[in-house]
């Protein structure tokens, strides 16, 4: 698996530029990694991002869009508004978790 | 070490576009386009769905919430977790199909899959767009007041196959 310099740090990352060691993320990279995909941060993509942070500790898997809804309080509407297109995705790779599994 | 990587999250503007006709009133039958549906709008497809037929229950404010699954005619039905079937011959027992109904209604929700009404909610948020069948319509003695309020208009096959120009399109 590839090691690229994110944030003055070098980052563990799969083949698509998805990072792979939840302990390596830091919100420094995570800045870095939302400019990338032209994305300016405010705090309702914080919330988000901290919500699929905390949820993957416990679940060990990263949220769905559904689950981003029901037990982060982030209406769907709102995720398409704040990560336009394929909010799944693009909140997964923010926040330096894998792609969401689920289909829902 | 490797040269930054960015993931490809494609275009802005993508021109792709899924159209989805939804002809099934069964619970089960009911799923596969919603799920496609939802899954196409999170990778920023434009989705169109167009309920016709028995699919017209789906958006049907009476009954939306009560759609059912019989296990009867279904040979693939097995129990959860078995390889068992049930006879055939069972299936059309008293009862048989509220039962089935409740089971599947309870492993859909064990996995954290919304019911029919409110997984179109979320399609709708999502940005998807719901359109009812002219025919089905006027076959059911159904206007706008009695769908879903968030259904675009009853409009005609060729209507919808006009508009749906390019896009790619499923028949459930």
């Amino acid at each position: 698996m590839p090691v690229i310099r994110i944030a003055e740090k070098p980052v563990n990352v799969n083949e698509e530029g998805f990072m792979t060691q939840y302990d390596e993320w830091n919100e420094e990279i995570a800045k870095e990694l939302a400019a990338q995909i032209e994305i300016p941060l405010t705090e309702e993509h914080w919330k988000i991002i901290k919500f699929l942070r905390e949820d993957f500790k416990v679940q060990g898997e990263t949220a769905t869009s559904r689950r981003v809804q029901t037990v982060g309080g982030v209406p769907v509407k709102e995720q398409f508004a704040l990560f336009p297109k394929k909010p799944a995705k693009k909140m997964a790779y923010i926040a330096g978790l894998p792609k969401p599994k689920g289909c829902v | 070490m490797t040269p930054s990587i960015v993931p490809n999250f494609g275009s802005e503007s993508t021109d792709r576009k899924l159209a989805i006709i939804c002809s099934k009133g069964n619970l089960d039958m009911a799923y596969p386009g919603l799920i496609l549906a939802n899954a196409a709008l999170g990778e920023g497809v434009e989705t169109m769905l167009f309920f016709t037929f028995w699919g017209f229950d789906m958006i049907t404010k009476s009954r939306m919430n009560d759609l059912q699954f019989s296990p009867a005619g279904n040979t693939a039905m097995h129990l959860p977790g078995h390889n068992m079937h049930i006879p055939q011959a069972m299936m059309p027992a008293p009862g048989m199909t509220a039962v089935a109904t409740h089971m599947l209604k309870k492993q859909i929700a064990d996995l954290d899959v919304p019911e029919v009404p409110d997984f179109l909610d979320q399609i709708v948020a999502a940005g998807g767009h719901l359109w009812a069948c002219r025919m089905s319509a006027d076959m059911n003695k159904l206007e706008m007041n009695d769908l879903r309020d968030d259904v675009e208009g009853i409009i005609s096959a060729s209507d919808f196959i006009e508009m749906t120009e390019g896009a790619q399109l499923l028949f459930i």
